[in-house]
């Protein structure tokens, strides 16, 4: 199985002198194409440094980090940007979405972004939205959605220019069980496919069992990674 | 992506107007006393821009601007309309009188003695009566607000009478004269009657008006006039300057003006800077989160932009809106502010410094958004 996604003694600190703060200290971690990994582990660990760095919004102090063949280390700062919106999709924790926008239009951004026509947008956005079940709620805005409803829109915008990675932060933080086993489950069967991976910051244990491998952080590096069969596979 | 800028923006109304009402309050401020100090400075010059035929005054020497007045000697006049290159040469008399009704309403009021033969000199628009009336005896015409401060409430009507300084004084026409910067009343009368009605020196000649021959402009005749007798000729339009000057320099009145126009300015910084500040903040996230999502800093900075654009319009538009409606209803004749308008150059100056104010307003919340890590969608 090919690599999504691989990292080599990446450390990346924040602040200097006595307040310095190591929050990666050498992470070594390979991201399978076709599978979702989780990242998991204690609060302040490095999760969310560690998706931020391989989602290219962060440089690390040093180390390497390749997505898809491409080293971020060594891509210029003008083709970050473009990398990431091409490449990364993103689902939130608050979701995210913007309050003025319709869930199509939310879900469209992406495409957006990309500079697709509106109308080849939301055509999309539209599809994706009538799949994960929202096609009543497309033309309502965020605030007149329920919270399982809002994460289905963002994984609609995570998925609209369909993205070799997905991200997700803590995306059934803010959801009960019901409705963060079924937003896991859509996710599962929309964004795994060959040739592109999901990876997963979570505390919920409940949602382990989606997982194709775990990783387990400590410290500011990757302690343990188990293999397992994922119960949506 | 425009859109989605402009979705945001009138997405949260309360500071969508908050910023539109920031701007238009600035551009109010700026253009309505912009109009107001431009319209009071000019009406320092009024009488000099009401006699339209005369393109050159002649005046003492020593003379600042029109209200200084120091009589020539009544032979400058001929002198004058022997110097080359003078159409024709008349006198004015002006100086100020009280005035008072018949009931006993007194007041203040800008007298002008216009040449008794041409009556050059006499505003151009009669609401009632006929200049030539002013060769019957007592004559006198006086402008609508004169009037109508003198008998308010009253319908304009010829044949009233008036004492200047005790002296009878018949209404026999009504002018529309510009309103004059330092008396409410403005009375016309032919040249020989208007000194009577003060006590005089021996000297009564206040200006000669001129007019330069055809082909000759007014500004080389006005120098051919000070070089020939000695005396001050200028322009109508230098002299118009020159006391409008005066007043810039000599008064008050530039840094009052100055003052609320620098402080319109101000407020309007602090309002949108402020209002923009926290509706960024606000929406700091969905920056993050477009940011995240591959938007590069340049199109960021075109969508803060385009928000702060169309504030700027649409609170430019209001602002100058309600100052086309404040120029267009209250300085209506006979009131007041009568003559008051709002040049282009005003707005578009305003304009200017509502860009100005938009995009300094803007310039702190422009590097929150583009200094922003786009990772904070990540914190919780």
């Amino acid at each position: 199985m090919s690599l999504a996604v691989t990292c080599r003694d990446v450390v990346k600190g924040f602040g200097s002198g006595d307040a310095r703060v190591m929050a990666l200290r050498g992470v070594t971690l390979d991201v399978r194409a076709g599978e979702m990994t989780l990242l998991v582990g204690p609060s302040g660990c490095g999760k969310t440094t560690l998706i931020s760095a391989i989602a290219a919004m962060l440089t690390p102090d040093s180390g390497d980090i390749t997505v898809f063949g491409e080293n971020l280390r060594k891509m210029p700062r003008r083709k970050v940007t473009a990398f990431r919106g091409g490449t990364v999709g993103f689902v939130f924790q608050q979701y995210n979405l913007l309050p003025a926008l319709t869930c199509v239009e939310n879900a469209s951004i992406p495409l957006r972004v990309l500079g697709r026509p509106a109308g080849e947008a939301n055509r999309r956005a539209t599809e994706l939205l009538d799949r994960l079940g929202l096609a009543e709620h497309r033309h309502r805005f965020p605030a007149e959605l329920s919270g399982g409803q809002q994460q289905r829109v963002a994984i609609a915008r995570a998925l609209v220019h369909d993205p070799r990675l997905v991200v997700c932060d803590e995306p059934t933080a803010s959801l009960d069980a019901a409705n963060g086993q079924a937003a896991m489950a859509l996710l599962r069967e929309l964004a795994i496919k060959p040739g592109r991976a999901v990876i997963v910051v979570t505390h919920d244990e409940r949602i382990f069992r989606f997982a194709d491998r775990i990783a387990h952080m400590a410290d500011g590096h990757i302690e343990t990674v188990s293999d397992l069969e994922a119960a949506a596979a | 992506m425009a859109v989605v800028a402009l979705r945001m923006l009138f997405g949260d109304r309360a500071k969508y107007f908050g910023l539109v009402l920031g701007v238009a309050f600035a551009t109010l401020l700026v253009t309505q006393q912009g109009g107001m100090f431009v319209g009071l400075m000019t009406r320092t010059a009024s009488v000099i821009a009401d006699i339209q035929e005369a393109d050159i005054w002649v005046m003492d020497p020593q003379a600042k601007y029109i209200d200084t007045v120091r009589a020539l000697r009544a032979t400058e006049l001929p002198r004058v309309r022997g110097v080359e290159g003078v159409a024709w040469a008349v006198p004015l008399f002006k100086t100020s009188a009280p005035v008072k009704t018949l009931d006993g309403r007194i007041d203040n009021a800008l007298v002008l003695g216009v040449d008794d033969a041409s009556l050059i000199g006499l505003p151009r628009q009669i609401l009632l009566g006929r200049p030539e009336d002013l060769w019957r005896p007592d004559a006198i015409a006086i402008d609508q607000a004169g009037f109508i401060r003198l008998w308010p409430g009253e319908k304009l009507q010829l044949g009233r009478e008036l004492e200047l300084n005790d002296h009878r004084a018949v209404i026999v026409a009504i002018t529309q004269a510009s309103a004059a910067f330092s008396a409410n009343i403005i009375i016309h009368a032919p040249f020989t009657r208007a000194v009577t009605f003060l006590p005089q020196g021996r000297d009564t000649l206040s200006f000669v008006l001129a007019r330069a021959a055809p082909g000759r402009s007014a500004a080389s005749v006005a120098q051919a006039i000070s070089r020939q007798t000695g005396l001050q000729a200028l322009s109508a339009a230098d002299f118009r300057w020159k006391t409008i000057s005066f007043y810039l320099a000599n008064t008050g009145i530039p840094i009052s003006f100055g003052l609320v126009i620098v402080l319109g300015v101000f407020v309007g910084i602090a309002v949108v800077g402020l209002t923009f500040n926290t509706f960024v903040a606000e929406n700091i996230r969905q920056y993050g989160a477009l940011k995240a999502m591959g938007l590069s800093d340049l199109r960021l900075t075109g969508l803060v932009l385009l928000q702060g654009a169309v504030v700027g319009l649409v609170g430019y538009g209001l602002g100058l809106g309600i100052a086309a409606l404040f120029f267009n209803f209250a300085t209506q004749p006979p009131g007041a502010l009568r003559g008051f308008n709002l040049p282009w150059w005003i707005a578009a100056g305003d304009a200017v410094v509502t860009g100005l104010i938009v995009l300094l307003a803007m310039f702190a919340s422009l590097r929150r958004v583009l200094v922003l890590d786009p990772a904070i969608v990540f914190r919780g």
